[in-house]
């Protein structure tokens, strides 16, 4: 990180915003434009496909509501991933973490027949971000006090939580009827409420933004954030700066997996109502994407969520009128992500290349 | 748990352990290349996915299992390049590309292997590597066994175990490639050229990783299953650091590992009363307490992550 990043040599916000948005456009396209090229190959037609996903995502009030059902646990997730990698720590444990909110979420839920919502709701909140928070907090012990490489005990993590969840639903919280690998429903109490009626919106997505509020405080307002992006840009001159690197990891690590947690939490209380084997499904994956394409800024995690929530929701339905595999959004995702990355470094070289011409002999 | 005692379990499980060790062991001597010439491959994982499929592939296409090999080696060389150029030309973030490369796998694999032999109940299966017992030496009591009857790509990774040994520590491009990942500026004022070098050792790293994942849908069962590199190439990544970037300590490591699934998969047929997802997480809590215990006594190529921008170029 020597150089300086090309975000700092725009002159105004606006055009640095403008920028951005517009980068994300051509490469949108351009992934989708590969996507095309992949149906055709697998011998469908890419306008009837492409039509089905964005009626799929956006043709009626439901699936505009299933969107947004979907990109609440990806915008959760994706917060806790953007604090973490802005800070230079990198948490690709969301995935794991998402199954131990969830599993603490369910929990609680299980165990909270009889009491009032007040307590319930509130209960199996905090047990999934805590649930999450602890899972995520263990690989951030591990990098801040004995320096283990986090990306490769996060993702351990993962595996690991997996076979736990996997444990228990097939084994100590199997449903009573011990036929499919998933839990009884939790106590109605511990439920988040629906708020639309009779579509699946629950109040899952209230949390998502007070989160999103927050995070956003947290990161661009205060002097913790401040010092976070410091150690993030350069651990060397924060540490010159005294700024307490490994602290700053712990607190991120724990935040990062809360986050997520909560995101498996509203997986368990407000979509299903119970835990199932596979409650993740890959989100804490597709979170990692969010939060990359969306600068790790927490306004553009939140178009980044509603942009893969709505590809995630539309492959579904493309799958179901064309007949391609919904995997092909994991290659569109990817190539999204790629393009950016590709078009910001090379307009980074180009920023280099042309400050050397002017600059003075 | 008499079974547990006899000549026979042991031989088996450590003949396994050898086995099991080999994708992992390809992968780990990949990375060691990739990361003594400075670059952090995490997209290995994804490299030896997409592997294990172009080596089913191309072995399901022509008939030939080796055609196989030489499938999953391109494959896997083919990411590699994508991911070179993106974080060696473009100088992006090696660990965002990394991770983009696995997703890119994951999702091509899916993709591909849902559209071309459909989503039907029956497995498509393509010819096998067989093993080689190695005439003579494979009769030996207990070494034959263990040594002398494994799949060819068992042999092909003890080789180039050797072999990487030597590139690195004895010859003028291994000097050269250490000195890309210690120090380019060095290295380049020398007349190396840095970029030929990573892109060298990055290309080698996803040959050697394709092969390791032709190893996994070739070698015994022979299908290609979604997901089936199952974190080996991440456990790879601890390897790495656990043989302190050197080629024969990955080989220890490996058979580690390798023994860890070896020992899982044993007991979940013999001890039924143990839940069976206590035992498949043991090479996962392997990996962190092994990444824990060698930590501060293990020290990366300096420049390990670092793009290098030639000047005035």
């Amino acid at each position: 990180m020597t150089d300086v990043p090309a975000t700092m040599v725009t002159p105004s916000r606006v055009s640095q915003i403008s920028r951005v948005v517009g980068q994300l456009a051509v490469a949108v396209v351009a992934a989708l434009a590969c996507g095309a090229v992949l149906i055709l190959v697998a011998g469908a037609n890419p306008v009837v496909g492409y039509v089905a996903l964005f009626n799929g995502a956006f043709g009626s009030l439901n699936s505009i509501v299933e969107v947004l059902v979907k990109a609440t646990p990806l915008l959760l997730a994706g917060l806790g991933i953007a604090i973490a990698f802005k800070s230079g720590y990198w948490n690709i444990g969301a995935e794991g973490q998402i199954f131990m909110g969830a599993l603490a979420a369910v929990w609680v839920g299980l165990n909270a027949h009889g009491w009032p919502a007040y307590v319930a709701m509130p209960a199996i909140i905090g047990a999934g971000f805590l649930g999450g928070a602890v899972w995520g907090l263990i690989p951030g012990i591990l990098r801040a006090r004995i320096g283990a490489s986090e990306i490769i005990t996060t993702i351990m993590f993962n595996y690991i939580a997996f076979f736990v969840v996997n444990y228990f639903v097939t084994g100590p919280l199997v449903e009573a009827d011990q036929f499919l690998p998933q839990t009884d429903p939790i106590a109605k109490s511990a439920e988040l409420p629906r708020i639309l009626r009779p579509t699946r919106l629950h109040a899952g997505i209230f949390i998502a933004m007070a989160a999103t509020v927050a995070l956003y405080w947290v990161m661009i307002r205060s002097t913790f954030g401040f010092r976070a992006r410091v150690v993030g840009a350069n651990e060397a001159a924060a540490r010159y700066a005294g700024i307490s690197v490994g602290w700053t990891w712990l607190v991120v690590s724990g935040v990062a997996g809360g986050l997520a947690g909560l995101a498996g939490m509203v997986e368990v209380a407000g979509v299903h109502q119970l835990l199932l084997e596979d409650i993740s499904g890959g989100m804490g994956f597709t979170a990692i994407v969010v939060a990359l394409l969306g600068w790790l800024h927490p306004v553009g995690v939140v178009i980044a969520a509603i942009l893969f929530a709505a590809l995630d929701v539309g492959a579904d339905s493309m799958q179901r009128v064309i007949g391609v595999p919904v995997t092909l959004v994991y290659i569109i995702q990817a190539l999204v992500v790629l393009f950016v990355l590709a078009r910001s470094a090379l307009e980074h070289d180009m920023f280099r290349r042309i400050w050397r011409r002017f600059r003075p002999e | 748990m008499d079974v547990m005692l006899s000549e026979v379990f042991w031989i088996g499980l450590i003949a396994a352990a050898i086995r099991l060790a080999t994708p992992i062991l390809l992968a780990s001597l990949g990375e060691i290349l990739a990361e003594r010439a400075g670059i952090l491959n995490i997209g290995i994982e994804g490299m030896l996915l997409i592997g294990a499929f172009g080596g089913f592939l191309a072995s399901h296409g022509t008939g030939s299992p080796w055609i196989g090999v030489l499938g999953g080696m391109i494959a896997g060389m083919a990411l590699a390049l994508l991911f070179a150029y993106l974080t060696i030309t473009l100088a992006a973030d090696q660990i965002v590309c990394g991770i983009m490369a696995n997703l890119l796998a994951f999702g091509v694999t899916g993709f591909g292997h849902r559209v071309i032999f459909g989503m039907t109940t029956v497995i498509p299966s393509a010819p096998p590597l067989a093993d080689w017992h190695i005439p003579g030496l494979a009769a030996i009591p207990v070494l034959g066994p263990i040594l002398f009857q494994q799949n060819p790509l068992v042999y092909l990774g003890l080789v180039l175990v050797v072999a990487c040994w030597f590139m690195l520590f004895r010859t003028s491009w291994g000097l050269k490639l250490r000195a890309v990942g210690e120090h380019p500026l060095a290295a380049d004022s020398v007349g190396v050229s840095v970029r030929q070098v990573r892109y060298a050792a990055v290309l080698a790293c996803g040959g050697l990783a394709g092969i390791g994942g032709a190893f996994l849908s070739l070698s015994q069962l022979s299908m290609f299953v979604e997901e089936m590199s199952a974190g080996r190439g991440f456990i790879a990544l601890a390897v790495v650091i656990f043989a302190r970037w050197h080629p024969v300590g990955a080989l220890g490591a490996s058979i580690l590992f390798g023994a860890a699934e070896a020992l899982q998969f044993r007991l979940q047929a013999q001890a039924a009363d143990i839940p069976f997802q206590f035992l498949a997480i043991l090479p996962y809590v392997l990996t962190v307490i092994a990444l824990v215990s060698i930590v501060g006594r293990s020290v990366q190529p300096a420049a390990l992550t670092r793009p290098y921008h030639k000047e005035g170029h």
